[in-house]
């Protein structure tokens, strides 16, 4: 296992410097600089420009600027925002807790409802449990999230006033736990909504075949109650599947939670990417990607750990994923 | 049923569910190209009678947005321009996967590790966090959006087309036609790509879905498409504001309810063609 570990860890390296190095050079392709924007615009002559470039290291060849970037974050230093002159670091650090809170609350709420949903769905096919299974699993993949996102605010928050529409706690009002409750429900039902409907679709197809097999019919026929049936066989077989829907998901859930983190105002890493972005501020851009990177790398190797223990099917052998 | 050239073609037609969301599409298409052009009105054009915000009425049927501009005549353009980035960077994923996947597959080796690398990288990174970047830094044109899209879309195709083809290759037919003295281009043209396509043309419309949604969310939030340009996407961005909000929903829902019909009607559309094309697939 520790050799299987070891092999998943360096496999994870390339990757890593892959997509930092995309990100990186996709941000030097831009025409104009920071120094634009940091300048002050037309006033700025071109000597003011050279100087701000080469203060900010601008002006070295894009390959040196890459190494000398990656050198200081191996050393765990991001480098300063060009927009507000802190560590990036820092910055990145205030909003990490707010999106796994989010992103975490609404991944763990598809995954009861989605694996509930889909054993009940398999159990009894053309019931009303899998009817409603199915029609969540359409509704989950046709909703755009944006637009949920407006509905839920206009219905809960403009018209019942039952839940506030933005931030993560009412300012001025000390953030207790009910007041983020309250702020969560919105964004962390979208979430929930985002990923639900492969989990139920997975866990159904998984279960219905587990369902058909010789071993359930003599579980049934040497009188085990219906619940064990499903709870020791079904449920047990189910798991793999939703932890590989979970597995392939994972850097499509954090892009979505980015869109309903900048709608609903949640002071998350998906808002701070949105105002870099839009003020073309690259160490901060590059200090996401680094550390969004990381966590996909991080958590992929977690799930696929899990996955072996839950599976012994699954060796620790030598093929490569 | 009796035997055909086509199988997955006759099960496709006969499938109710699957048809009706085809007409549905290619009507959507037709309505979005000819209805403009009968009605004749102009996007862009300030209504001064009507003023900024009028409600729906017999002249605008969807009212006037916040500089007079007809919603409804926006509401058909947009629809034009959302269909055209979905359809448009779907085709240019699966032109893109489909040779890559196919070299991964069959050349094996360097191109095999290469290609698959590549394809790691970007599935293991958030793309609209891609997009997202080199949307805003290319400039936000409905060219460039189709570019990016359908340039980061490519990796998953070229996972399918690339694990078919690995399984296709070993196959006696192909080694029939080699020993018949095909060139590897004859081969890989001719034998190979026929039989690894089935899987891309029901995962394309899945494509297509994606590239909207994606479209649509950043429009909205103000980082795709932006007006004048009209997208289903920027139309909803009047809903940002609270008024808009609360007090002019024929502002917002439509252009929303137009996705969610065209995506629904892709996702039924591509369930039908998978059925369609393994039959003993049930989901």
């Amino acid at each position: 296992m520790a050799h299987y570990l070891t092999k998943r860890i360096l496999g994870a390296v390339p990757v890593f410097f892959g997509i930092t190095l995309i990100v990186f050079f996709m941000m030097n392709m831009a025409p104009g600089t920071i120094a634009d924007a940091a300048g002050g615009g037309e006033a700025s002559s071109a000597a003011m420009r050279a100087a701000l470039e080469a203060n900010l290291g601008l002006d070295q060849p894009i390959v040196i600027r890459y190494i000398l970037w990656m050198k200081s974050v191996l050393t765990g230093d991001l480098g300063n925002s060009y927009r507000t002159g802190q560590p990036v670091l820092r910055m990145i650090a205030q909003r990490v807790a707010p999106s796994l809170i989010l992103t975490g609350t609404g991944v763990v709420l598809a995954i009861l409802i989605g694996v509930t949903l889909g054993i009940l769905a398999a159990w009894k096919p053309g019931s009303r449990w899998s009817r409603l299974a199915s029609g969540l699993t359409l509704f989950s993949f046709s909703a755009p999230g944006f637009f949920l996102c407006l509905i839920l605010i206009y219905v809960f928050s403009v018209k019942l006033g039952w839940l506030p529409a933005a931030g993560m706690y009412t300012s001025g009002m000390g953030g207790s736990l009910g007041d983020l409750i309250r702020h969560l429900v919105l964004p962390a039902s979208v979430v929930c909504l985002g990923s639900l409907g492969n989990l139920i679709r997975q866990t159904t197809s998984a279960c219905s075949e587990v369902l058909g097999e010789d071993y359930i019919r003599t579980a049934r026929a040497k009188g085990l109650s219906e619940w064990a049936v499903l709870w020791k066989h079904a449920f047990r077989t189910a798991l793999i599947p939703v932890l590989t829907t979970i597995l392939n998901h994972i850097p499509h859930i954090i892009g979505g939670s980015m869109v309903v983190e900048r709608i609903f105002g949640w002071p998350g890493m998906g808002s701070l990417l949105f105002t870099s972005v839009s003020s073309r501020d690259y160490t901060v851009i590059m200090g996401i990607t680094a550390v969004v990177a990381v966590a996909v790398l991080l958590t992929g190797i977690l799930m696929d750990l899990v996955y072996r223990l839950a599976d012994p099917g699954v060796g620790w052998g030598g093929e490569d994923r | 049923m009796k035997k055909t050239r086509y199988p997955a073609l006759t099960r496709f037609l006969a499938d109710k569910r699957g048809m009706a969301c085809l007409i549905f599409l290619c009507l959507e298409v037709l309505l979005l190209l000819l209805l403009p052009l009968i009605l004749n009105q102009d996007p862009n054009l300030t209504d001064k009678t009507a003023g900024f915000w009028s409600a729906p009425g017999p002249g605008h049927l969807l009212g006037t947005d916040d500089v007079g501009r007809d919603i409804f005549a926006r509401l058909l353009y947009g629809g034009r321009v959302s269909l055209l980035v979905g359809y448009s960077t779907a085709l240019l994923s699966a032109l893109l996967g489909v040779p890559l996947g196919l070299m991964a597959g069959y050349k094996g080796g360097k191109w095999e590790y290469w290609i698959m690398r590549a394809c790691d990288t970007f599935q293991a990174f958030p793309s609209i966090i891609l997009v997202l970047c080199l949307v805003s830094l290319l400039g936000p044109s409905v060219w460039n959006i189709i570019l990016v899209m359908g340039v980061l879309g490519w990796s998953s195709i070229a996972r399918l087309v690339y694990g078919s083809t690995l399984s296709v290759k070993e196959k006696e037919y192909v080694e029939a036609s080699r020993a018949l003295g095909a060139s590897d281009k004859d081969i890989l043209l001719r034998t190979i790509l026929p039989n690894v396509v089935a899987p891309v043309w029901a995962a394309l419309p899945m494509k297509v879905v994606r590239a909207i949604l994606w479209e649509s969310s950043l429009s909205f939030l103000g980082v795709g498409l932006r007006t004048p340009q009209a997208s289903w996407g920027n139309l909803m961005q009047n809903a940002m504001e609270l008024v808009t909000l609360t007090t002019r929903p024929w502002a917002w829902i439509p252009p929303g309810l137009c996705i969610v019909a065209t995506v629904f009607a892709l996702l039924l559309f591509s369930e039908s063609l998978r059925k369609a094309m393994n039959p003993r697939d049930r989901l």
